[in-house]
């Protein structure tokens, strides 16, 4: 029944502490240019819009998308919101191409974006009292402890957050749009990194950014019309996956959460992939934290449990590596909330495209995008292909 | 080729002012009461989607909690819209539609008085031109109203009737049931709060949870004597820039309401989201509807009570109400979003 759905435009911002040199609006429209020109289109021939980001907290505007209407010239046409925690970049581009194949609207823009320089994402994301516990440690203060789980239940040698904060803080240095260009970090130098939330070090830890990712979804028609008339490639959509669970409740799994296996498990039976570590090319995961890579590629079925950190040890997710993990620099490199999930669903359509550049895992042919959010509780993936499905 | 959908089944909380629950108590027996009334156990839900907004909470992820509410456990397919609840339906209608599930439940809650609404609104103005200047969510309608009444658009007496007749429809509603009466001659003598529009004008706020279960086929037939048929649905926005607009017509609205179909044939039942009086008369013409041959806000409307955020999926449960229950064969549903009924979401409900 659903139509078939293709990337066919993909744009980013350069992203940094503080874009004071554009507005939302601005920082919306950069990425957007850019995703219409690698498109070939302009707004005028986009049918609907679906905008996700982070609270609007994080820069103190209630429902952005209302406001930034004008700016993306949507008077006359839908414009859709979707709010799902850190997640949201990737929920966000699910709910878009669910447009295209439902076949309610032929091209659909969708943008994620955060400009965390307009406000204080630590005092954001730290839930005061009486909603929560009184933690204000944000994000590093409540994972922290999970990690440390992890580390205990397969005695993980200290070194392991380390080897993927050089990895990906050196992978970054070929992507131009990264907001961190850190030249010379070693596993020594990363080893002395202070401790801010033990076992995670400051180098460990992901940065606040600046940013947005837009991309343009089409259905089979237009896609291929696209290829025909500019030779330019796509990125075919062969699986999206969405799971959720509740925060916690008395032995919730933190380390692994079922909504996150059952996730992958989806994308994998959607796909027809019975082995991933071995069809897929690339993997643009969703990595905060650095010991969140070894966890992750447990949980969404890569490694075998308690060998996600051997992985790592081995090199295996390294650029040159089988199974390349965040070419792109990740969220370790980059972190505009809101289009954080997106940058992984875009740069993970951008390797099967054979656009990344100098970040180009060679004749990647399928890839998968994972965002993940709120207390490891919300997950959504896509697997692009080169191909269609 | 579009998948036929119904809504099968609502659950409205009675409304309440300074309700002391949280979000989360105000939901779990909500969404407990529309699964009964489908008949459903909350397992063969295929997908979930709510509608909430963090400002009105005062806190980020406030919708996190709401998770809990759901059960999810095992764990679900679930998304979330920032802002009302119908739009969270609209999500659910599209997943539907891309065959992934047959069943989703709606679900939204608006504490309306638990904080500053009109400021709280008045942060979705632009941030750098117009926000700072703090005008107000009411002052702002009032900017409108008054632009309404110079271009002889709407009058205050015609605002007057709207608000006479939704008081005595809310006063009717087991779900709100307070206000109490007055003719249009004695509301008109009232003060003006924000001139031209009297506290009569503007909607009031309240609190409250509703929940709605989508089905598609013959799951629909199967969990419901008379399926509510979505026989149309679309939803468009307008530019926010008031000096590029004008004040005196929804075209969001008629845009939305064209593309839903509304025209195609006689409506019998209307439930608009009019934060303001003058707001219905608007949406009435902008739609198209003929008062005449339409019964428009039987519930009483958002101006008798408005959950801000859960007001629009309100207006969806009062027309499939009427739908399931025989008293209109074809009913529309809208919500609306922003200042000047900027984003505008229209449904045609359909029975057998």
């Amino acid at each position: 029944m659903a139509i078939r759905c293709a990337v066919i435009g993909v744009g980013q911002t350069h992203h940094t502490a503080c874009r004071a040199d554009v507005s939302i609006a601005g920082l919306v429209r950069e990425a957007t240019d850019r995703a219409l020109e690698s498109a070939n289109l302009t707004l005028a021939d986009i049918d609907a819009i679906v905008i996700g980001k982070a609270p609007d907290m994080l820069e103190g505007v209630v429902m952005p998308e209302l406001w930034l209407a004008d700016a993306l010239a949507a008077h006359g046409k839908p414009v859709f919101r979707v709010h799902t925690a850190g997640s949201v970049g990737g929920s966000t581009a699910i709910v878009a191409a669910q447009h295209v194949m439902a076949g309610v609207h032929k091209r659909v823009l969708t943008i994620g974006f955060e400009k965390q320089s307009d406000g204080n994402a630590m005092w954001a994301l730290s839930v005061p009292i009486p909603f929560g516990m009184p933690v204000h440690a944000g994000a590093g203060g409540y994972f922290s402890p999970i990690v440390r789980t992890y580390i205990a239940r397969y005695g993980v040698p200290g070194h392991i957050g380390a080897m993927v904060a050089v990895k990906d803080r050196g992978n970054a240095l070929k992507n131009p749009y990264a907001h961190l260009h850190e030249e010379g970090l070693t596993l020594e130098k990363a080893m002395e990194s202070p401790m801010l939330w033990d076992p995670i070090r400051f180098v460990e830890t992901c940065p606040s950014s600046d940013g947005a990712m837009a991309l343009v979804l089409a259905d089979e028609s237009t896609a291929d019309a696209h290829v025909a008339a500019t030779g330019r490639s796509v990125a075919w959509l062969h699986a999206t996956a969405m799971r959720s669970e509740p925060t916690m409740f008395a032995g919730r799994e933190q380390v692994s959460p079922v909504a996150g296996e059952m996730c992958a498990a989806d994308l994998w039976r959607k796909a027809g992939i019975s082995d991933p570590a071995k069809e897929i090319d690339a993997v643009e995961m969703y990595v905060p934290f650095s010991w969140f890579e070894p966890m992750w590629l447990e949980n969404l079925g890569f490694a075998p449990k308690g060998d996600g950190w051997r992985w790592v040890e081995d090199g295996v997710t390294e650029l040159t590596g089988s199974l390349p993990v965040n070419a792109s620099g990740g969220v370790l490199s980059s972190n505009p909330i809101g289009a954080s999930g997106m940058l992984r669903f875009g740069e993970a359509a951008m390797q099967v495209m054979h656009i990344a550049g100098d970040h180009q895992v060679p004749d990647a042919r399928k890839a998968v995008g994972h965002a993940y959010g709120g207390g490891s509780q919300f997950f959504a993936m896509w697997l692009v292909g080169s191909e269609k499905p | 080729m579009t998948r036929d959908v119904a809504i099968v089944a609502t659950a409205q909380r009675p409304m309440e002012q300074q309700t002391r629950l949280t979000s989360v108590e105000l939901i779990a027996p909500t969404i407990r009461a529309a699964l009964v009334n489908a008949g459903l156990e909350r397992q063969q839900i295929g997908f979930w989607c709510h509608g909430s907004c963090d400002y009105m909470s005062g806190q980020p992820f406030s919708f996190v909690s709401a998770v809990d509410a759901i059960g999810a456990w095992p764990p679900i397919v679930e998304s979330h819209v920032e802002g009302d609840g119908a739009l969270a339906l609209y999500e659910a209608w599209v997943k539907i539609q891309t065959g992934e599930c047959d069943t989703a439940l709606v679900f939204a809650n608006g504490k309306t008085t638990a904080g500053p609404i009109d400021r709280i609104l008045t942060l979705q103005l632009d941030p750098y031109m117009v926000a700072p200047l703090w005008p107000g969510a009411d002052a702002l309608a009032a900017l409108q109203a008054r632009s309404c009444l110079e271009a002889g658009v709407v009058s205050e007496a015609a605002m007057a009737e709207v608000a006479a007749r939704s008081i005595a429809a809310g006063m009717a509603n087991a779900n709100v049931g307070w206000g109490s009466a007055a003719d249009e001659a004695e509301l008109l003598t009232r003060p003006y709060i924000a001139s031209p529009l009297r506290a009569h004008d503007c909607a009031r706020p309240a609190d409250g949870a509703v929940a709605v279960v989508l089905a598609a086929g013959d799951a629909a037939r199967s969990l419901c004597a008379r399926p509510a048929w979505i026989r149309g649905i679309d939803h468009r926005i307008d530019t926010q820039r008031f000096g590029a607009r004008s004040a005196t017509e929804s075209s969001s609205a008629a845009i939305a309401a064209l593309h839903a179909g509304v025209a195609a044939d006689r409506v019998d039942v209307a439930e608009l989201y009019a934060p303001y009086s003058h707001q219905e008369l608007l949406l009435t013409r902008a739609l198209g509807l003929d008062p005449a041959r339409t019964d428009i806000n039987p519930s009483g409307g958002a101006l008798c009570a408005n959950p801000q955020m859960a007001a629009g999926l309100f207006r969806f449960a009062e027309a499939a109400d009427r739908v399931h229950a025989g008293q209109a064969d074809r009913a529309v549903a809208h919500s609306t979003s922003g200042p000047w009924l900027q984003q505008n979401l229209v449904a045609v409900l359909e029975g057998d």
